[in-house]
């Protein structure tokens, strides 16, 4: 089977290069995809399922770990996940963590030598990886990349969340969220009785809500610990959750699965 | 860092050895210190000694013995005061710069200088006694009046030197620290300015584009190298601080733009303004630097179709006003990590320069393209 690879990198000529080199390095590979943006570099690998993604980590849209983190989350069980190569000019946290969690990255001006050792590996990776679904330690990895390049928590706890609707503005207790759930700019905030909707991102809410309250269990979902009432695990890795104050069901990702260990 | 270094040596030897010996291990740890405290209080018991001797015909090592114990039991005093002194005053009033440099000031040490003088000279003169085993003849108790005077105006004298040596040691090490805090952090914003200025993640993204034009287009490789290389020299003068015309600035501007503009390619456009006669007009150099290089990084790069900068200058009466204009993502989506510090920066040149009559303001801009405006507004007077 020929490989097939997925390229995102928003700048063009890096785009082209990094594509010319892959053909005289790794004749056999097909580049199914080159995209600009973080949006089309996850939905082009989810549709098209290529072996190898290489993502900047600088991309308009969304950042090439939040595209590595939305394909571990979203990549159906039953199809082997694709090796990561993370690709960056200078990101020194990044780095540190990409090194720390063993992880293929690639620097900008990108090396011959460096690209055709990279080649290498991945070569011999294919030719071992496991037949389905992201390999039990790729989530591992994922996680505690994701968890070491998450923003260090802010000094100032939010206790009081301010909707606005129409001319009110709704003062909502942080303790009567019962989830958080992203949607599209916005940040739709459910209590029991009724939602709202703010505009903030979670990545800006996360870093101001105390983790031993509010977990995090998807890459838009984070769940008031206390307001779940069981949670179901899947044969896909992913976790149900029933919640005591509303009747909804959500779900937890792989990513977060370990949240909920059961015994 | 020895901070004694090129300063004069009389003026600062004390302060020098001070503060040079807590930076660097002495040799002799405890007798360093000891001379550092002592030579003071030992070197007017000297002098007094000789003085004394000579006028009362006294033998000198005895005089020497009194006034030693005198002198040392009087700066003993004086410490103890200006130590518990100073420890009081500062737990009122906690971060008293005099107090933390050790001076409770004049108020607790002008009458702790006089009662140390005369507990210091009797304690002394006891003590003295003591030692050399003969109880009190005609010293320092004799009958003669005029000489306990003398000695007991001499004590006086040494103490108020001594405390006053003690209190210019103190201010000068306060004014040595405040100083040295300045120079710190002078440096540190110069070396911020410079690592803002030559951020790794735009350079290192210019070189990879840069070796890819070498292979592809040499003479565009040439053309992106030439700006490169205006863009990097400006930025070390500027970091040298100083001013140029705002053609110098524009250009500047533009060459920043015209790298960013091979990388990010169709979804950049760029609009510069900049009217004939202001040309020549004198402005901090690289002043809007920081914030072009925001509107790029914050409001264009995140946005998927990119979009446009406009950087204009007009005059406005007695105000010159430049602004940065993008058409991206806005205030409200805009990561904020390191935006901050471009802006501080850049408050903070105006600020030095023009105080009040300066100012830079952000907002979203209110139109249909959206994105953010940053306005700066200082006097039109040339620039420093």
């Amino acid at each position: 089977m020929t490989p097939r690879a997925l390229i995102a990198e928003d700048e063009a000529l890096l785009q082209q290069a990094l594509r010319a080199d892959l053909r005289a390095l790794w004749p056999e590979l097909q580049v199914v995809a080159a995209v600009g943006d973080g949006e089309q570099a996850l939905a082009e690998a989810l549709r098209l399922r290529p072996e190898v993604c290489f993502l900047d980590i600088r991309m308009p849209g969304r950042s090439g770990l939040e595209v590595a983190q939305a394909l571990a989350e979203d990549w159906p069980a039953d199809e082997p996940f694709p090796l990561l190569v993370f690709v960056t000019a200078y990101d020194q946290y990044a780095l540190q963590a990409f090194e720390a969690q063993a992880v293929d990255y690639l620097v900008k001006p990108l090396q011959r030598e460096r690209l055709a050792a990279s080649v290498q590996r991945l070569r011999a990776r294919l030719a071992q990886r496991a037949s389905s679904g992201p390999a039990p330690q790729t989530i591992e990895q994922l996680r505690a990349l994701l968890a070491s390049v998450a923003p260090a928590p802010a000094a100032e706890r939010l206790e009081v969340i301010q909707a606005g609707a129409g001319h009110t503005v709704h003062l909502v207790p942080i303790d009567d969220v019962v989830y958080f759930e992203a949607a599209d700019k916005y940040l739709r905030v459910v209590t029991p009785e009724r939602e709202h909707l703010i505009r903030m991102s979670l990545r800006e809410l996360l870093p101001r809500l105390d983790p031993a309250k509010f977990w995090q269990v998807h890459r838009g979902t984070v769940v008031r610990a206390r307001s779940i009432a069981s949670a179901q695990r899947h044969e896909s890795g992913k976790v149900s959750l029933k919640l005591r104050e509303r009747p909804e069901t959500l779900t937890a990702s792989r990513l977060y699965a370990h949240l909920f260990k059961g015994h | 860092m020895n901070v004694a270094r090129g300063a004069p040596p009389s003026a600062l030897s004390a302060q020098g050895v001070a503060i040079a010996s807590a930076d660097r291990p002495a040799r002799w740890p405890l007798l360093m210190w000891l001379w550092r405290e002592l030579r003071i209080g030992l070197s007017i018991s000297l002098i007094a000694a000789t003085f004394i001797s000579t006028m009362f015909r006294d033998p000198f090592l005895r005089t020497l013995i009194y006034s030693l114990c005198i002198g040392l039991s009087i700066q003993l005093l004086i410490e103890s005061g200006r130590y518990f002194g100073s420890a009081w005053r500062l737990k009122r009033d906690p971060g008293n710069p005099e107090a933390t440099a050790r001076w409770p000031g004049w108020m607790w040490m002008g009458p702790w200088a006089v009662v140390s003088a005369v507990i210091g000279y009797f304690g002394g003169s006891l003590l003295a006694d003591a030692l050399i085993g003969q109880h009190r003849t005609h010293f320092p108790f004799g009958p003669d009046l005029h000489a306990l005077s003398v000695i007991l105006m001499l004590s006086l004298g040494f103490t108020i030197s001594a405390v006053y040596f003690l209190h210019s040691r103190g201010r000068m090490a306060t004014l040595q620290a405040l100083t040295e805090a300045a120079q710190r952090r002078a440096t540190e914003a110069q070396l911020k300015l410079l690592q803002s200025q030559l951020e790794p993640h735009m350079l290192f993204n210019t070189l990879a584009n840069l070796r890819v034009l070498i292979g592809t287009d040499p003479e565009r490789a040439q053309a992106m190298l030439d700006r490169l290389i205006a863009f990097l020299r400006a930025t070390l003068a500027a970091s040298r601080s100083g001013s140029h015309t705002l053609a110098d600035e524009f250009a500047r501007v533009d060459d920043y733009l015209a790298l960013i503009a091979v990388r990010m390619g169709a979804r950049l456009q760029v609009q510069l303004d900049l009217p004939a006669e202001l040309r020549g007009h004198a402005v901090p150099a690289l002043l809007l630097q920081p914030l072009v290089e925001n509107s790029v990084r914050h409001g264009l790069e995140p946005k998927i179709d990119g979009g446009r900068i406009e950087v204009r200058a007009r005059r406005d009466g007695d105000a010159l006003v430049l602004s940065v204009r993008d058409s991206g993502v806005g205030l409200g989506n805009a990561q904020t990590g390191g935006t901050l510090f471009g802006l501080q920066q850049v408050r903070e040149r105006l600020a030095t320069l023009f105080g009040e009559r300066a100012s830079l303001t952000l907002h979203d801009a209110g139109d249909a393209d959206g994105g953010v405006e940053a306005t700066v507004r200082m006097p039109m007077q040339t620039a420093r």
